[in-house]
Formats: C-alpha cells, sequence, structure tokens
C-alpha cells in the first residue's frame, strides 16, 4: 500500500464519517437509534475514541515491541488534567487544553526515560507499577483534585456551549472523528518514516540496531512518547464525550484491556487495532443491551453470564487468539504479502 | 503500644497472605519465566469455591464449615492452575510472550465471569465465632483471624521448604530455577517439573483466597487482582525462585503498607509499595531475571 | 577410519541463530568407543554441533545414535537414549550442593559408576556439602565430568573444552579422567588445545564456517603442518593455551 492509496482510503473513510450525522438512517440490530441519533452519534464517537487509543498502543507495542503495562496512564492524563484544569482551576478550554498538551509530552518522556532502562518482562513490571501508582494516587483525591472514587463530572458551565448539551453531540462526535483521523494519519507517517522503520528494526532485534551504530534507547524513547502523547489526546476527546472523569480508566484492568483490543486486531498493522479498537467498544456498550432482551434473558444462566459479560468473551477470544492465531484478525489479511516482515 | 501491636500483628497477617499467593508465583516465574497473571484468578475462584461449598452444606458446624471452605477453596486453585498449565501455557512453549498473554486473557475472562455470575458486591463469609473474636496481647484486640492465617502460611511455608530441599522434584526445581537447559541436558523431563510447580503455585493461591475470604470476612472479586500487583512487588523484591526471600519481602512489604497507611495518609503505604517495585526493578532489574541466594 | 561401527551419524546438520547460519550443512561419523576430536577455530561452530546433536538448539537435518534417529526427541529423551553432555562453560547448580549435583544426575545403574567417579576425583567425596558455585574451575570441571559418567547408560559423551582455564596439574587431571572414561564409553570431544587433543584422541573432525573441512587420523592433520595451520589456525607443534 503505497502512501496515496493510504491518504485516498483515509480521505473517503474520513468522509464519510463526518457525513453522519446528516444521515438518517436506521440500522437495526446494528444501532438503536437512526444514524444521527445522539446515542449512536455518542456511541461511534466513543468507538473511534478507542480505536485511536489502540493505535497508539500498537504503535508502541506492534511496531516498536515495547510491552507497555501502563498505557492507560497517559489516556488517563489527558482525561484528567483536563478536567481537574477545567472544573477545580476553572480555567478555560484553551488553556486547559495546552495544559494538558504540555504534561502529555512530559510524563511520557520522563517516565519512558526511567522506564526504558530495563527490558522485557521488567519493563512490563515497572510501567505496571507506575500505572498503578497513579490509579491510588488518582484514588486517593488529593487536594480534592481529582475527585476519588466517584470521578469528576465536567457539568454544564465549564465547555463552551457548542459541546455541551444533547443537541451538540454531533460536534462531540466530529471532534471524535477527526482525532481518529489525525491520529491515523500521525501514526501512518510515523512508522513509516525512517525513524518507524528502525522501531520496527528494535522491535526485531535490539542488539542488531545497536550495532549499526544507532541508539536504541533514544528511538524507543520518541515511541514511546510519541505513543503517550497521542494517548492523551484521546482521553480529552473521551472526556468531553463522557461528560466526565472515572478512575476506571486508571486501573491496570484497563490497559491489559488494551493489549487485548490490539492483538485481536492484528499487531503491527495499524488498522487492525484501530478495528480491534471500535468493535470492543462497540461490543462493551451494545452488548450490556443485547443481554438485557428477552432472548438473552430466557437463556439458561450457563449461557446468559458469559455472554452478558463483553469482557469474558474479549477475554476468550484473546485466549483463542494467542494459541491458534497469533498475528491477530489482522494477520489473516495480511497474509497477503505487501512488505516482508 | 497497643497500636504498634496490632499494626504489627495485622500485618503479618497481610504478609501471610501476599506470601501464599507470591510464593507460586515466583516459583512459576523463576523455574518457567511465565509472568502468570492468571494467578490473582485463582485466588478468586478459590474464595469463591469455598464460599459455595460452605453454602451447600449449611448442616455443617461452623468449624468443620470453615474447614470444608478452605480445603475447597484451595482444591480449586490448585486444579485451576492445573487445567491452565496444560490447556493454556504448555502448548505456547516456544513463545514465552504469547504465555505472558494468554494468563491476561485467563485473568480478564474469568473476573468477568465471576462478576457476571455472582455480582461484583462483596460477600459476608460466615466464621466459628472463635475467629470472629479478639485476643489481647499487650493491650491490643487483634482479630483471631490474623493468628489462622499466620499460623497456616508458616505451615505452608515449612512444607514448601521441605520440598524444595528434601524432595526429588524439588531439587529438579531448584536446579531448573537455575538452568532448565542443563537439567534437559540431565536427561530430566522438566515439562513434568512445570506441570507441578503450577499446581503448587494454585493451590497457595487457592488456600489464600480462602484465607483471605477468612481475614477480610467477605470474599470480593477485586481482590484477587490487588493481591496480584502485591505478590508482583513481593516477588520481585525477594527475588524471584526463592521462597524464603518471598517470605521475607511479603513481611516487609506488608509492614511498610500498613504502618504508612496508618502513620502516613490512608493510601500512602500501597502508593509507597509501588514505587518501591519500580525503584527495585530499576536498580537491580537482575533481581527479576538473576539467580536466587537459594 | 577404521571399520569399527559407527556409533553417531550427523548429517547435513544445519542450526541457524536470526538471521545468520551458525552450521551450514555438518556431516561426520564417530564411530565407537575411544575418543574423536571436533576441531577447528574459535567461532566455527563446535559447540553449537555438540548443543545441536542434543537438540538445545533448533536444527534441521539428521542425528542418528547405533540407527536411532534423535532429531525428533525431546533434549530429555535424546540424553535417556544415552547422549551425556558436559558444556564448556561447565554448568554446574550454583545453589546446589556437590553431593546435591551429583544426586540430580543418577539413573538406573549410577550407583555402578560412582567408584570410578569416586577413585577419579576424590575431592567430590571430600567436598559433597559444599556448594557447586564456591568451588574452583577444576573442581567445577570435576562435578560436570562427574555428572557425565553417572550416566551408566550412556554410549556417547559430549564433552566441550574441559581442560578450557585450567592450570596444567588439573589439565593432567582431566586427561586421565578422560582416557579413564574412554574405556567405558564414546566421546566426541571438542577442544582447542592440540597438545591435549593430539594426546587423546585417534579421529579427528575439523570444522571450519560451519562446515566440515577435515576428517580422518588426528596424525594426518598434525602431521602436515599447512593443513594443519590451515584448518587450525595455529602451528601444529602449539601447546595451545
Amino acid at each position: 500500500m503505497n502512501r496515496r492509496t493510504v491518504a485516498a482510503a483515509l480521505a473517503l473513510l474520513g468522509l464519510l464519517a463526518l457525513a453522519l450525522p446528516f444521515v438518517h438512517v436506521t440500522v437495526p440490530g446494528l444501532f438503536e437509534g437512526p444514524l444521527d441519533s445522539a446515542g449512536t452519534l455518542n456511541l461511534l464517537g466513543l468507538c473511534f475514541v478507542f480505536g485511536a487509543l489502540a493505535l497508539t498502543y500498537d504503535i508502541v507495542f506492534g511496531f516498536t515491541g515495547l510491552l507497555s503495562f501502563g498505557h492507560a496512564l497517559y489516556f488517563a492524563t489527558g482525561v484528567y488534567v483536563t478536567a481537574i484544569a477545567l472544573v477545580r482551576w476553572h480555567w478555560s478550554l484553551p488553556q486547559s487544553l495546552a495544559l494538558t498538551a504540555v504534561v502529555a509530552l512530559v510524563l511520557p518522556l520522563a517516565l519512558g526515560a526511567v522506564c526504558l532502562r530495563v527490558r522485557d518482562i521488567p519493563f512490563a513490571m515497572v510501567t505496571l507499577a507506575f500505572a498503578e501508582a497513579a490509579s491510588i494516587l488518582v484514588l486517593q483525591n488529593p487536594y480534592g483534585l481529582t475527585g476519588g472514587e466517584e470521578g469528576l463530572a465536567l457539568g454544564g458551565s465549564v465547555l463552551p456551549a457548542a459541546l455541551v448539551g444533547v443537541a451538540n453531540t454531533a460536534h462531540l462526535y466530529w471532534i471524535a472523528a477527526g482525532l481518529l483521523l489525525a491520529t491515523c494519519a500521525i501514526g501512518w507517517w510515523a512508522v513509516h518514516s525512517p525513524p518507524g522503520r528502525v522501531w520496527q528494526a528494535i522491535r526485531e532485534n535490539e542488539r542488531r540496531v545497536a550495532v549499526l551504530g544507532l541508539n536504541p534507547f533514544a528511538y524507543k524513547l520518541a515511541s514511546f512518547t510519541l505513543s503517550g502523547f497521542l494517548a492523551s489526546a484521546a482521553g480529552v476527546a473521551y472526556l468531553l464525550l463522557q461528560g466526565g472523569a472515572n478512575p476506571q480508566i486508571t486501573t491496570a484492568n484497563f490497559t491489559l484491556v488494551l493489549l487485548v483490543m490490539v492483538v485481536l486486531g492484528g499487531v503491527g498493522t495499524l488498522w487492525g487495532a484501530v478495528v480491534g479498537g471500535i468493535v470492543y467498544e462497540y461490543l462493551d456498550f451494545r452488548l450490556v443491551e443485547f443481554s438485557n432482551t428477552a432472548g438473552v434473558q430466557n437463556l439458561p444462566p450457563v449461557l446468559r453470564v458469559p455472554l452478558s459479560e463483553p469482557l469474558f468473551i474479549l477475554g476468550v477470544l484473546f485466549i483463542v487468539l494467542v494459541l491458534f492465531l497469533p498475528d491477530g484478525l489482522g494477520g489473516l489479511i495480511r497474509r497477503i504479502p505487501t512488505r516482508s516482515r | 503500644m497497643s497500636t504498634l501491636v496490632l499494626l504489627l500483628v495485622t500485618g503479618l497477617g497481610l504478609g501471610a497472605l501476599y506470601f501464599l499467593v507470591a510464593a507460586g508465583l515466583s516459583l512459576i516465574w523463576g523455574l518457567m519465566r511465565v509472568l502468570n497473571f492468571a494467578h490473582g484468578a485463582f485466588f478468586t475462584v478459590a474464595g469463591y469455591a469455598g464460599y459455595f461449598a460452605a453454602a451447600a452444606l449449611p448442616g455443617l458446624p461452623p468449624w468443620p464449615s470453615w474447614f470444608l471452605a478452605a480445603l475447597a477453596g484451595t482444591l480449586a486453585g490448585g486444579l485451576f492452575a492445573t487445567l491452565t498449565e496444560i490447556g493454556l501455557i504448555r502448548p505456547l512453549y516456544r513463545r514465552p510472550v504469547g504465555q505472558v498473554l494468554v494468563t491476561v486473557g485467563l485473568a480478564l475472562a474469568t473476573l468477568a465471569l465471576v462478576e457476571g455470575a455472582f455480582g461484583s458486591d462483596p460477600r459476608v463469609v460466615s466464621l466459628p465465632g472463635w475467629m470472629t473474636a479478639t485476643t489481647t496481647i499487650l493491650g491490643a484486640a487483634i482479630p483471631n483471624t490474623r493468628f489462622v492465617v499466620l499460623l497456616l502460611a508458616l505451615v505452608v511455608l515449612g512444607g514448601l521448604l521441605f520440598f524444595l530441599q528434601r524432595t526429588r522434584y524439588g531439587l529438579i526445581v531448584r536446579a531448573g530455577v537455575e538452568n532448565r537447559d542443563m537439567v534437559s541436558a540431565l536427561g530430566i523431563d522438566v515439562q513434568r517439573a512445570f506441570t507441578l510447580v503450577f499446581t503448587i503455585g494454585g493451590l497457595a493461591a487457592g488456600l489464600a483466597g480462602v484465607l483471605g475470604a477468612t481475614y477480610y470476612g467477605t470474599i470480593d472479586p477485586s481482590r484477587g487482582t490487588a493481591m496480584l500487583i502485591s505478590a508482583f512487588i513481593v516477588v520481585v523484591i525477594g527475588g524471584m525462585g526463592s521462597i524464603g526471600g518471598s517470605a521475607l519481602a511479603a513481611v516487609i512489604v506488608a509492614l511498610v503498607q500498613q504502618f504508612l497507611n496508618f502513620y502516613a495518609a490512608a493510601g500512602t503505604g500501597d502508593f509507597a509499595v509501588v514505587l518501591l517495585l519500580a525503584v527495585v526493578l530499576l536498580v537491580r532489574p537482575g533481581g527479576l531475571m538473576g539467580r536466587p541466594p537459594a | 577410519m577404521s571399520a569399527s561401527a559407527t556409533l553417531l551419524q550427523v548429517d547435513d546438520l544445519r542450526v541457524a541463530i536470526g538471521e545468520s547460519q551458525i552450521l551450514g550443512g555438518v556431516s561426520f561419523r564417530v564411530r565407537e568407543g575411544g575418543i574423536t576430536g571436533l576441531l577447528g577455530r574459535n567461532g566455527v561452530g563446535k559447540t553449537t554441533t555438540l548443543r545441536g546433536i542434543l537438540g538445545l538448539v533448533p536444527r534441521t537435518g539428521s542425528v542418528t545414535l547405533a540407527g536411532e534417529e534423535l532429531t525428533a526427541l525431546p533434549v530429555h529423551e535424546v540424553v535417556r537414549r544415552g547422549v551425556a553432555y558436559v558444556p564448556e562453560d561447565r554448568d554446574v547448580f550454583a545453589g546446589l550442593t556437590v553431593e546435591e549435583n551429583l544426586r540430580l544426575a543418577e539413573r538406573a545403574g549410577s550407583e555402578l559408576r560412582y567408584p570410578l567417579v569416586y577413585e577419579l576425583f576424590p575431592e567430590l567425596r571430600e567436598r559433597a556439602a559444599q556448594r557447586a558455585g564456591t568451588l574452583s574451575g577444576g573442581q567445577q570441571q570435576m562435578v560436570a565430568l562427574a555428572r557425565a559418567l553417572l550416566n551408566a547408560s550412556n554410549r556417547i559423551l559430549l564433552i566441550d573444552e574441559p581442560t578450557k582455564g585450567l592450570s596444567p596439574l588439573v589439565v593432567k587431571r582431566v586427561v586421565e579422567a578422560l582416557q579413564r572414561a574412554a574405556q567405558v564409553t564414546t566421546i566426541l570431544l571438542v577442544e582447542q588445545n592440540l597438545a591435549v587433543a593430539r594426546h587423546l584422541v585417534a579421529d579427528v573432525v575439523v570444522l571450519d564456517q560451519g562446515r566440515v573441512v577435515f576428517a580422518g587420523d588426528v596424525a594426518e592433520l598434525i602431521d602436515d603442518p599447512a593443513l594443519a595451520r590451515r584448518h587450525l589456525g595455529l602451528s601444529a607443534t602449539a601447546t595451545g593455551h
């Protein structure tokens, strides 16, 4: 796939996505309301956010080979820093976004510089440790900033009017769609750039990269920081769509779910991760409704319970994939050789 | 003074739980180089197995009921672990990252299933009267459950040390932790040692699951993950493959946690312990990759 | 080579690690009884050949022991069929005692070999309770050799540079031990020390860059200085390191 094809494909998908809020069509079974309804747009927006988030993880894990168990931290940074600035300090949206951008750049840079001193499993554990520390910190609600277990609701007054209210869901949807497109474009550009090729070389054989005179640490740090920054951006979009921050996204569990999303979709394909993210969030949402339908409610508990738990289905699917299809769903399609791995 | 004693004994009790979970994790990591994320799931399932075993026979007097729960939970943990090793870990022998990933999937799926089936709210467990009472030591009123947990953990510690030092399979495990290939090169089938170690880990985690329910008075699906993280910390600090190290580290971690949580703000202890993990990993990555002091 | 029966046959053994081809098709035969030398300069693949025979590295090709194909078997099964291994770094279990190291190596019939082991290396009995990690290099080598010898049913010993880094006195004892061992089993010996090799081996197989370049009598090799220099990279009269 060359640049032009990808750009064209993205443009086409982008146009379709952006046009959705004007399409008054019902897709029964798939969505509850018509495509331009607030509920559907909100769901799609969330799906896009997760698609973008999964892509950021694919950059650091799928392309650079860094098994980070703490990626949720950077997503949560985007959510919480913006929320705190808006709600607790009463900053304007542009000011809050500027602060978030700075933190989103500095935090992965600093933590990455520390964590990347070790590799493989120790690296995974250190990243997990830092994410856990942050999770604990958030729950402790220092100085009343984070809202602890209850999270931080945005409320109506902190955002510009255009972003508030059910009627403006389309705006939030467009922001999410825009985020996804931007993340895809940046991600694609990054992994195909010269540093991106080094990332893939590092994933395959780090020692050889060092022998070639390149400094693997610098490249790994760049990958780590870029993906962390983009993850924070996704967090901001998430915050807007959800209308608040919730500590659930800081848990180790959430990072593991991210990992599963990416592996599900196909490690190292970018678009596979996006699909994985979108499908996961969709299932997560819809499965709850699906399990409340009469059809499922009437099933014996042995079937009903597992089918009502998206994480169960995800976990099982993941296990099956790891055992039988290590390249993920994307790998199935990628068997058609376009470039050598 | 009485506060000190209370914190100390409570810390030791918590440390006992950490040790039980960490011991298996440490051996599994040391021998098989597998980071078993499903270990918390063994813990959780065992707790519920014990709970329902006791509930299935409501006519039993409290002590036999408790013993039944403990037995059921331990066995459930062991069985779950054995099945996991045979069905999921063994097929992925040549893919260490795959092994870790598959335990992640198992952990997520199990937790979801348990929460879906039994709800995410904690359930109160019924304990024999003596356990709900307290004993006063040096002015501190200590819940008797702490002693039960401590005692059983000591028994397990003794048993594990005996196994490692005095049995042939224990010898194989100790050698395998150092050099798996060389053990094979002596004509020994390490695969059997793997299954054995995984099962032992599951049994210990299972017992921890029931003892955790005893200690806290409730079973709670979210506790398994928290236990797992703490156990990881203990394994890293104590040195992988080292039972003695795990015991010592478990006590240290639990005591630091308890004291800081009490004397500083709540949650500081948890935070400090997690940071300690990061520090140890960075300063001594060999702690996770190196050889045990044996 | 003499008409003695072939014990070990290696055909087209190939080992690749990552993208580098370490062994590009190694074929040779080891006849039963006595000591065959596997020689070559540093890094040509001698250790990899031994590990490939055992299956400790992924390989293609064929390895047969007395007619039985070994390549499909897991490592511990290969060892049970009678292939014992003394690795280059000895690989004793440092945290275990000498006695435990030996005990681990015990198989059916090991009791019969203990007298030989203790006769060759009496210090192993003296230091039975000592941690193997605290032994000297020479003592660790004795443990490693003893472990291999305790495999009473073994048909061939794969020994990798047993004299490396040892003092002349200890080298002498190792040589003696190998000679005694050769009376009860066959040995494939990797050795860089030509003086030692010349004493011990009858046949040699020489590797260069992952391939066999010479197979025959050791005398043939040593008596032709040009040949020896080309394949072994040093004068045939050198005493090695």
